[in-house]
């Protein structure tokens, strides 16, 4: 009976009240919705096919880039090679594209690339016991220096066989609206589309997936006590970090047409951005790949808006960009530290209810009177703990 | 039982660390459908025993066999594959992830698309069925219920991953005794299904009620395989700490040790109406040199916030603050610190020890910090410190240089001991520092307590263990359901049943018997 009124009284409660985990993203999505009603108010054609088309389709490489970092961030681990990787990965698809090599050759030449390198960050964290940071900072330099070894000049991919990258760039008009107003998907769209699908259910539908978010519990050694595999998940989660930014660099070359040694410089602290203002907290632990894509959109959308006014010199776009990354954070800190002060409340509400028969027991046991109490009472008293507990929220 | 073959048999098995040899040519066998305890000394080798069985540590020499096939583990995936699992003093899951998915981990059903979250969420709500807690919701987060709820889940995990031996170890150290007994319950029902059940306690009378049989170490030695109910417990502890029984009579003995001299002093410290919202109650109390003030109460009755508040860990809403006469405002540790007012916390590894650092670095961390990074302290000046309180302690440790998790429970609390002493305090709070601990390091750090006392040291004394609050304390204030309800003078006379009774009456909740 009392059972029952504990699930009851639990059930009511969750009804109410989002998982904490979750209230970063559902903040993202309301800025995002406010975003766009601020950029129709104030400059107007905001809620159209078009802009949204431009937006999704032009940012691809970017949800692709910020999914792919989500993963290492909620181990409390970071990859800092993923711009190195777009640039070393272009540059060698594009030499390849221009020296004459099939362009499908190329973009899977272009992920390899990707793949290796996150094999690579994920061997120096597994088998030398490296910090993530210092790991992926290697493999950062190393990167931005293979690629600037084989050519520092943009390379031009404009038509005949080099121009074959650009299929990636095809675009499916779906909706033919009025004044360009059209509902348009590319290709690379729709592979930044597979890949979230595809990062979702390693997270949530694998064991690896979940022996990822057990790695980045605040106890770090649970993960390996629980006997989970987590050596093979640590190249796993660079493995799969590293192949999305080569995928992102074959969608990001072939939108722009060409590829140079520079590209992708800092893009993995806009990835960061992104992961962190879709929820996803740096030290682990928390995040979603669904989270990270709204935080995406919310990091793209800014972008949008500031180039739309026009008014704002673009040097201050970075200085926009940080203060709403600091207002995210904040947001973030404010509501998880409610949230745990009420955790408490209600954990010590409830342990101290249930502790004072506990002494009684414990005298009775000293007096060789026996074991009286058993599972029952215990659960017969933690109910007015939990009852107590839903009052005092 | 003589008939069934062991389903652990581990042969002359020999772990040697860097000066130290764990263990020496240990022997131990667990049979199905018995507890057995895992006797010993803090440094006796029982945890290394563990890790060595769970797969920490890999052994230098000697076999594990498990049901008869030979291991060699490598990490702890091999162990629990074995089907062995554990569950730590810590609890060792995953916080940020809900209670189904934390059973399940590993072990997720799954179908063509992957983990099958609804089936996943009935096994695992079958299994804290198992251990009576069905009525929780599988999809909560492991952090929304308490430690001994965990510990608890932590169990009903070895139901999921169909083990055959289970390790506890002190899984007891964090339950209130109407825990334990769930525990024991549970613990019962899985010997009656045949598993093995490995449990480590430094309470003797858990123990007693609930193993079969115990193997005994001391100093990494294997001492010898007993049956629980042929061994009288005067017996399994002279076992234990290799002393006859005639000099172990003053230990545990309950010989209460009351001080007098303190009453002649004035006040060191003064709080008047000392409270935090939420926390702690605003409270008076005063301590004077020569003192021991027990702090008694039941877990989560605000024993630790309080102490929290006379440190400046947490910033109090109500109330002032003397000592020595000078009113102050504690918003710091730091100032705290510098006024004389030490607090060893309740969280040894966690908020106490760097467990990567040296018994000297540990040592001397406190007394740099209130000296500040300008004046070092010289080499010379540590290595001193050091000499005088590992003598005067008498920790056990290889050298100073030793890092300090490489020590036993015991010795580490000695060396925070020793952290704070060497700060010269005024004041000393003592968070449960004889928690985790064995019984003869336990009465050692009882027994230096009260020289400090004698000393002319102010004591708080935080323990959850009634008897030993009643058997050094000077006055016990008594505290429930975050507020004080007394205060009283420990006279000869008085037990720990007076305590109870008082926490009892002085309650509101009618409801609890």
């Amino acid at each position: 009976m009392s059972a029952a009124t504990v699930s009851a009284t639990r059930h009511t409660k969750k009804k109410f009240s989002l998982p904490v985990s979750k209230i970063p993203a559902v903040v993202a999505i309301g800025v995002f919705i406010l975003m766009f009603l601020y950029g129709q108010f104030a400059y107007g054609k905001f809620f159209r096919l078009g802009t949204v088309s431009t937006l999704l389709n032009d940012n691809a490489y970017l949800f692709i880039m910020a999914v792919g970092m989500t993963i290492p961030i909620l181990t409390g681990g970071i990859d800092l090679s993923v711009g190195a990787v777009v640039a070393l990965s272009s540059v060698v698809g594009g030499s390849l594209a221009v020296a004459g090599v099939p362009w499908y050759l190329c973009a899977l030449i272009m992920v390899l690339v990707g793949s290796v390198f996150g094999l690579l960050s994920g061997t120096l964290i597994r088998y030398f016991d490296m910090q993530p940071f210092i790991a992926t900072l290697a493999t950062m330099y190393l990167g931005q220096g293979l690629a600037g070894m084989i050519s520092t000049d943009p390379i031009q991919l404009l038509d005949g066989n080099a121009g074959g990258l650009r299929n990636f760039n095809y675009t499916f008009t779906l909706y033919d609206g009025r004044k360009a107003n059209d509902l348009d998907v590319s290709v690379a769209l729709l592979i930044a589309i597979v890949v979230v699908i595809f990062a979702y259910w390693v997270m949530h539908r694998t064991r690896s997936g979940r022996t990822i978010y057990a790695m980045g519990a605040p106890s770090k050694q649970s993960a390996d006590l629980m006997g989970l595999p987590t050596g093979r998940s640590l190249q796993l989660i660079y493995l799969l970090s590293g192949t999305f930014s080569g995928i992102a660099s074959v969608v990001y070359v072939a939108g722009v047409g060409k590829a140079q040694n520079v590209m992708g410089q800092g893009w993995e602290l806009n990835a960061i951005t992104c992961a962190v203002i879709g929820g996803t907290i740096i030290t682990g632990g928390s995040g979603y790949v669904l989270g990270t894509v709204v935080g995406t959109l919310v990091y793209t959308t800014m972008n949008l808006i500031i180039t739309r006014d026009g008014r704002v010199p673009s040097t201050w776009m970075t200085i926009i960009t940080g203060i709403v990354l600091l207002l995210f954070v904040v947001i973030q800190r404010l509501i998880i530290v409610g949230a745990e002060r009420r955790t408490r409340t209600a954990t010590l509400a409830s342990a101290q209810t249930v502790d004072p028969s506990a002494a009684q027991t414990d005298v009775s046991a000293g007096a060789g009177a026996g074991t009286g109490t058993g599972a029952n009472s215990g659960t017969g008293t933690s109910r007015p703990g939990a009852a107590q507990a839903t009052q005092r929220e | 039982m003589a008939e069934t073959k062991p389903i652990v048999d581990m042969e002359g098995i020999t772990i040697t660390f860097p000066g130290v040899k764990a263990l020496d040519g240990v022997s131990f066998k667990m049979y199905p459908g018995e507890v057995h305890s895992l006797m010993g000394e803090n440094g006796a080798g029982k945890s290394t025993l563990i890790k060595a069985l769970t797969g920490v540590y890999t052994i230098d020499d000697g076999s594990i066999k498990v049901g008869g096939v030979e291991q060699r583990f490598a990490g702890t995936g091999d162990a629990e594959r074995a089907g062995i699992s554990t569950v730590y003093q810590e609890v060792n899951l995953a916080t940020n992830l809900s209670i189904g998915e934390n059973l399940m981990l590993g072990h997720e059903k799954r179908n063509k698309l992957g983990i099958d979250w609804k089936a996943s969420h009935e096994v695992a709500h079958e299994a804290l069925e198992q251990v009576g807690l069905g009525y929780l919701d599988t999809h909560a987060l492991l952090s929304s219920i308490s430690i001994a709820m965990q510990q608890l889940v932590a169990i009903a995990r070895a139901s999921v991953v169909k083990a055959k031996v289970l390790i506890l170890d002190e899984p007891t150290s964090s339950l209130d005794e109407n825990e334990v007994q769930r525990l024991f319950d549970i613990i019962r029902k899985l010997k009656s299904e045949g598993v093995a059940i490995l449990f480590v306690s430094h309470f003797l009378d858990q123990v007693y009620e609930i193993s079969d049989r115990m193997t005994v170490l001391r100093n990494g030695k294997f001492v010898g395989e007993y049956l629980v109910k042929d061994t009288p417990r005067e017996q399994t502890i002279s076992l234990m700490i290799g002393k006859s029984m005639e000099s172990l009579s003053d230990l545990e003995g309950g010989v209460k040790q009351t001080l007098d001299e303190y009453k002649n002093h004035k006040p060191v410290l003064e709080v008047t109406q000392i409270g935090r919202r939420g926390e702690i109650q605003p409270v008076d109390l005063t301590i004077r040199p020569g003192e021991i003030l027990g702090f008694a109460g039941l877990l989560g009755s605000g024993r630790t916030e309080l102490a929290r508040l006379l440190f400046g860990a947490d910033k109090p809403d109500t109330g002032t603050y003397k000592l020595e006469g000078n009113t102050l405002t504690v918003s710091s540790p730091y100032i705290a610190l510098k006024n004389g007012v030490a607090y060893s916390t309740e969280d040894r590894r966690d908020e106490g020890i760097l467990s990567e650092l040296s018994v000297r670095e540990n040592m001397i961390l406190a007394l740099q910090a209130i000296r500040g990074w300008a004046h070092p302290i010289s080499r010379k000046e540590q290595e001193e410190i050091c000499a005088t309180y590992i003598k005067a302690l008498s920790i056990k440790t290889p050298s100073t240089e030793t890092p300090i998790k490489s020590l036993s429970g015991g010795n580490q609390q000695k060396v925070l001991l020793a952290r704070w002493l060497a700060t010269s305090p005024k004041v000393l709070i003592l968070d449960e520092p004889t928690r985790g601990i064995d019984i003869g390091a336990k009465s050692e750090i009882q027994e230096t307590i009260v020289q400090l006392a004698r000393q002319g040291k102010a004591i708080v004394f935080i323990s959850s263990e009634l008897s030993e609050v009643v058997r050094i304390s000077s006055r016990v204030l008594i505290l429930k359901d975050r507020k004080k309800v007394a205060e009283v003078e420990n006279t000869p006379d008085f037990t720990q049943g007076n305590i109870v009774k008082i926490i009892a009456q002085g309650g509101v909740n009618e409801n609890v018997k």
